[in-house]
């Protein structure tokens, strides 16, 4: 990797001003995408600013109903921490494996926004809020096409708040070489209605399969959406998979996790 | 705990602990890279990013300036320095010898592989080496990428070689006076089954990717390559013969501990000879450690067949004849035994386990702008019992016949036998490792376990296949009939020290068989002494006599046998020694338990006094022998070993996803006598794993401009433990070798060899019992792939 300066700031504003002051600085979260990106050398920041020292950026807490996760909480740490949404934390126990889920971070992993990654599928789906130190970001608003997001220059995730849904289940099925979702499918049931999220096959990155949500939003039952299906041309297609296959895989994957909310 | 193994703790037999895992679990192992000599620089290698291309220009100015560059060296540095050489030539079906390109350490006028070598630049750190790489410019003209084999033989296709005629290697036939009896038998029989398959290219992954320093001693004028290397021998031969000119003995090559090879730590490597080589040149040891990366785009790779091939039978369901035409990747360069895996180590193994009296293997090697392909565990005989195992399952299939009753009835079963593609197995049995097999994985079980899938909404299917392969390369005479430039024995120096203990030096190189427990066996149940009383050298040209390495399954049979020859010599000295000491006969004295006794009294002496007298010969025949006790051997196999065996896997593939997942895998092989049966089960594990990885996941993937697509492990997908079953495996079927000491035949590559078709077989029995008019998928079978079949 190229030489960079490391700073590792106690508070937020803190690391916002270095972050605002050099444009070449770069937010360190858990690293477990930008550390192999800067050793293959496709990323050359002049400091990486770790999030890892900042007080307040982590724990779980339950707000009126709401699951409040700290920006850099780790993987390992919603596994363990997430029992009031049980769903949210059996994704974060099989991302990757221990050692990424002991270093990765959930704030992390939305920054990057991998079209491969698990937790945007969660965010999506439960209509999470993005909290950063400038603001609240709802779900719909952040996500912004392949490893693309909505937050500004500096901008740090400090926590999400995960409305905790009636029932839900995160379906995903594996790419055989790195374990990231191929195809990925999140759903959730509100009183007000379900919610479905797919990532992994979009070209776009995450997204939500209204259909699907209508129809589960009226049946809450795995053949309720029978019949439906999702454009193939929309699809990713890879080493792993035609836009054909991931686009069937997105309708087996969200019977099956109807089936398993269902319990 | 496997069938064979009894209660014997110690010698041959025993499940002797693996002494080597203290230190490779511990992290005490001294890899190479865990060497560094005083005052080293580091090299990095510029390599071409794009797969063929002209190279026009390299410019080094700015970065030669650079902080902490030391010199950077282009193919004009390395005047003297001579090609990377190739270790066999194929004579083709016409009676010409082969097309052989040339291959610099770095690359003249063209690149030719993503990957390939341009500009070495050593430096004081790494990072500044790398940095110094991104500042030379390079000026490119880019070809048109051969990638598509039979495209590559059209006329008129682009070269990867401009000197040679054409990017055929060569087009090999065998046995060529059989072709017209063959073409005659398959016209004539009453049916014939045709599949033409792919054996997919892969990436041989050691946990250790390479690494070498070079080091040079301007006192002496001595060379030194630590080397992460299979066969260090072989290695200062060829590159002291044909790459450096430095002669064995102002030439060293270590090679300590080696985290894995399967095969692609055999051959010599560019960067091998380049620090060995720049060393002298700076008079400054040179450090290169590869990154995965690197590996990806520089070990040599493995498999990569496209065949078709073609099984006949009579109307009674006897093979009469097998017919195959075989395209084999050579890559951009030939590697060091490129030429002989689709031939000798391909061909000779089509008669699998069956009496077909006529077989005709048709192979046309040919360039690519891919890396160099060159034995990967199994090294041809896994791609001949592939295609063999998968058309006769389709033959099974086709005449509605049980696949097993199929091969059964086409077993050779009386030896020795000589195949029509010119080896004799010595001794087998296959009916035996059948039925052995038949019942470790309770195949009288399946119809139950089929219908619990049923039920739980998956297809279950059950894949049988036998295998057999050729290890203990080779007879050297006959290796040099067919094109070897080397020979291919292996050695032992047993040295016996003053008080007992025994020193091994050998030419076999360990680099996770176990050879520094499973030899100690063999010492101490000849003696009978405890086995902590011996140990092995081995890795260092220095210290260790001539010998060709580890691989192809062959170091007990080979370099085992020459430390039973050493020590039967050693025996036969000691006895000398014994008999003056206890005042009898040389032909009296018997040795047991490690006690020299005279036969019928109750005189003896032990061990230790016997070794004691060599060494401080007070009372010793010093007419008669010489003092001390230290013999070597060397020893030169009669034929290859046959291990054989039969093979069943199971498995559930979800019809919604097309996921395939391993339910049971069985094997019952016969290896002939087995020195550490605990030994063995570990070595068939690691070749069904990646046998499984083979047929499941592991798949190296170029697109049409020659990038290399899984590049990395993102994209390559390696087996991991949760891919994988628990394996039932038995080794109690053994018919030992003939033709050598220890009646050892080989395991190592066996697992890897059997594995890939079982699960295919598998897979394809379970889409049939859904109705799917499926008769074969290409390997890897992937999720994508088995439900793309699914779909018709």
């Amino acid at each position: 990797m190229y030489e960079f300066d490391f700073i590792r700031p106690e508070t937020i504003s803190d690391a916002v001003t270095v972050l605002q002051d050099d444009e070449d600085a770069q937010a360190l979260g858990g690293g477990q995408t930008l550390i192999p990106v800067l050793k293959q050398r496709l990323a050359q920041p002049s400091k990486l600013v770790s999030l890892a020292q900042i007080n307040g950026m982590t724990g779980i807490k339950s707000v009126d109903g709401a699951l409040v996760i700290g920006g850099a909480s780790t993987h390992a740490a919603v596994a363990m921490g997430a029992g009031g949404y049980p769903a949210l934390a059996a994704l974060a126990g099989h991302i990757g494996d221990p050692a990424v889920r002991n270093r990765g971070t959930l704030g992390g992993s939305l920054a990057n926004n991998d079209p491969a990654a698990c937790y945007p599928a969660a965010v999506l789906a439960s209509g999470a809020t993005v909290v950063t130190n400038a603001r609240e970001i709802a779900a719909d608003a952040y996500f912004d096409g392949l490893f693309g997001t909505t937050l500004e220059d500096g901008e740090i995730i400090t926590a999400v708040r995960f409305p905790v849904p009636e029932a839900a289940n995160y379906q995903k099925f594996v790419q055989p070489a790195s374990r990231f979702a191929l195809v990925g499918v999140y759903v959730a049931k509100f009183a007000d209605g379900v919610r479905v999220a797919v990532t992994g096959a979009g070209d776009d990155g995450v997204f939500r399969w209204s259909e699907a949500e209508e129809a589960l939003t009226k049946e809450f039952r795995p053949d309720a959406i029978m019949g439906l299906s999702i454009n193939p041309m929309n699809m990713i297609e890879d080493l792993h998979g035609t836009r054909a296959y991931r686009a069937h895989l997105v309708g087996v994957l969200t019977k099956r996790a109807v089936a398993a909310a269902l319990g | 705990m496997p069938k064979d193994q009894d209660t014997k703790d110690s010698g041959i037999g025993a499940a002797s602990k693996r002494r080597e895992d203290i230190r490779f679990l511990t992290g005490t192992g001294n890899y190479t890279d865990d060497i560094n000599v005083n005052g080293q620089a580091y090299v990095h290698f510029l390599r071409s990013d794009v797969a063929h291309g002209r190279l026009k220009s390299v410019d080094t100015s700015v970065a030669k300036e650079m902080p902490g560059v030391v010199r950077i060296f282009t193919s004009a540095d390395l005047e003297g320095v001579g090609g990377i050489p190739t270790g066999w030539q194929i004579t083709d079906r016409f009676g010409e010898v082969m097309q052989e390109p040339a291959h610099p350490v770095l690359a003249t006028e063209k690149v030719r592989h993503v990957g390939d070598p341009i500009a070495a630049i050593v430096a004081e750190t790494p990072e500044q080496a790398r940095n110094a790489a991104e500042a030379i410019t390079l000026d490119i003209e880019e070809l048109p990428a051969v990638i598509d084999m039979k495209a590559a033989l059209n006329d008129g296709a682009t070269k990867v070689h401009d000197d040679l005629t054409s990017n055929l290697c060569f087009d090999w036939g065998f046995v060529e006076d059989n072709r017209e009896a063959v073409d005659q038998a398959i016209k004539d029989a009453a049916h014939v089954t045709t599949l033409e398959l792919v054996n997919n290219r892969l990436v041989a992954n050691p946990m250790e990717p390479r690494v070498a320093i070079g080091d040079f001693n301007r006192a002496t004028g001595d060379s030194t390559l630590y080397t992460t290397s299979q066969n260090p021998h072989v290695i200062r031969l060829l590159m002291g013969a044909f790459v450096l000119g430095i002669p064995e003995h102002k030439l060293r090559v270590v090679a300590p501990d080696v985290g894995g090879g399967f095969g692609s730590k055999i051959y010599h490597y560019a960067e091998e000879a380049f620090c060995t080589f720049a060393a002298k040149a700076l008079n400054r040891a040179v450090k290169w450690t590869s990154s995965r990366s690197e590996a990806f785009m520089s070990d040599a790779q493995g498999r990569d067949h496209v065949t078709k091939i073609e099984l006949a039978l009579d109307g009674d369901n006897n093979f009469t004849a097998i017919r195959t035409e075989t395209y084999s990747n050579m890559g951009a360069y030939l590697s060091t035994f490129a030429p002989a895996i689709p031939t000798w180590l391909h061909g000779t193994l089509m008669a699998g386990n069956y009496k077909t009296p006529l077989i005709y293997v048709n192979v046309k090697a040919v360039f690519t702008n891919t890396v160099a392909v060159d034995a990967y565990r199994g090294a041809g005989r896994p791609e001949a019992t592939y295609q063999l195992e998968r058309v006769i399952d389709k033959a099974a299939r086709e005449l509605g016949l049980d696949p097993i009753a199929l091969r059964r009835q086409n077993f050779v079963t009386e030896f020795p036998y000589a195949t029509p593609v010119a080896v004799e197995y010595d001794t087998g049995d296959y009916g035996a490792t059948m039925d052995k097999l038949i019942e470790i994985a309770d195949l009288a079980g399946f119809d139950a376990r089929r219908a619990a899938s049923a039920e739980a909404g998956k297809l279950r299917g059950l894949g049988v296949n036998c295998y057999i392969e050729a290890c203990g390369i080779a007879p050297s005479n006959l290796v040099g009939q067919l094109g070897a430039r080397a020979g291919l024995y292996d050695s032992a120096t047993v040295r016996v020290n003053a008080t007992g203990g025994l020193t091994v030096m050998t030419g076999a190189h360990s680099h996770g068989q176990g050879h520094e427990t499973s030899f100690p066996q063999v010492i101490a149940e000849m003696i009978g002494i405890p086995e902590d009383m011996v140990e092995i050298v081995h890795g260092d040209t220095a210290n260790t006599p001539m010998g060709m390495g580890t691989y192809g399954s062959r170091s007990l049979a080979v370099a085992g046998s020459a430390m039973v020859r050493a020590t039967e010599k050693i025996i036969s000295k000691a006895k000398k020694i014994a008999a003056h000491l206890m005042e009898a006969a040389d032909a009296d004295i018997e040795l047991k338990d490690g006690q020299f006794s005279v036969a019928g009294t109750d005189t003896s002496v032990a061990w230790g006094d016997v070794t004691l007298a060599a060494y401080v010969p007070h009372n010793y025949p010093l007419e008669e022998i010489e003092p001390g006790l230290e013999e070597t051997a060397f020893y030169d196999p009669a034929n290859f070993t046959y291990p054989a065996g039969a093979y069943a896997c199971e498995v559930e593939v979800d019809p919604e996803t097309g996921k395939v997942t391993i339910e049971r895998f069985s094997a019952a092989d016969d290896f002939g006598n087995v020195i550490n049966p605990m030994i063995v089960d570990g070595q068939v594990h690691g070749g069904i794993g990646q046998g499984i990885g083979q047929a499941l996941m592991e798949n190296c993937v170029y697109d049409d401009t020659g990038q290399l697509l899984s590049a990395s492990f993102m994209d390559y997908a390696m087996p991991r433990a949760d891919d994988l079953p628990f394996y039932a495996v038995d080794h109690s079927c053994q018919t030992p070798c003939t033709h050598n000491p220890l009646g050892v035949k080989g395991c190592g590559e066996a697992g890897a060899i059997g594995s890939p078709p079982a699960v295919v077989n598998a897979v394809v029995d379970a889409l049939q019992s859904a109705g799917k008019d499926v008769t074969h998928i290409d390997m890897p079978l992937s999720p994508a792939r088995v439900w793309a079949a699914m779909q018709g």
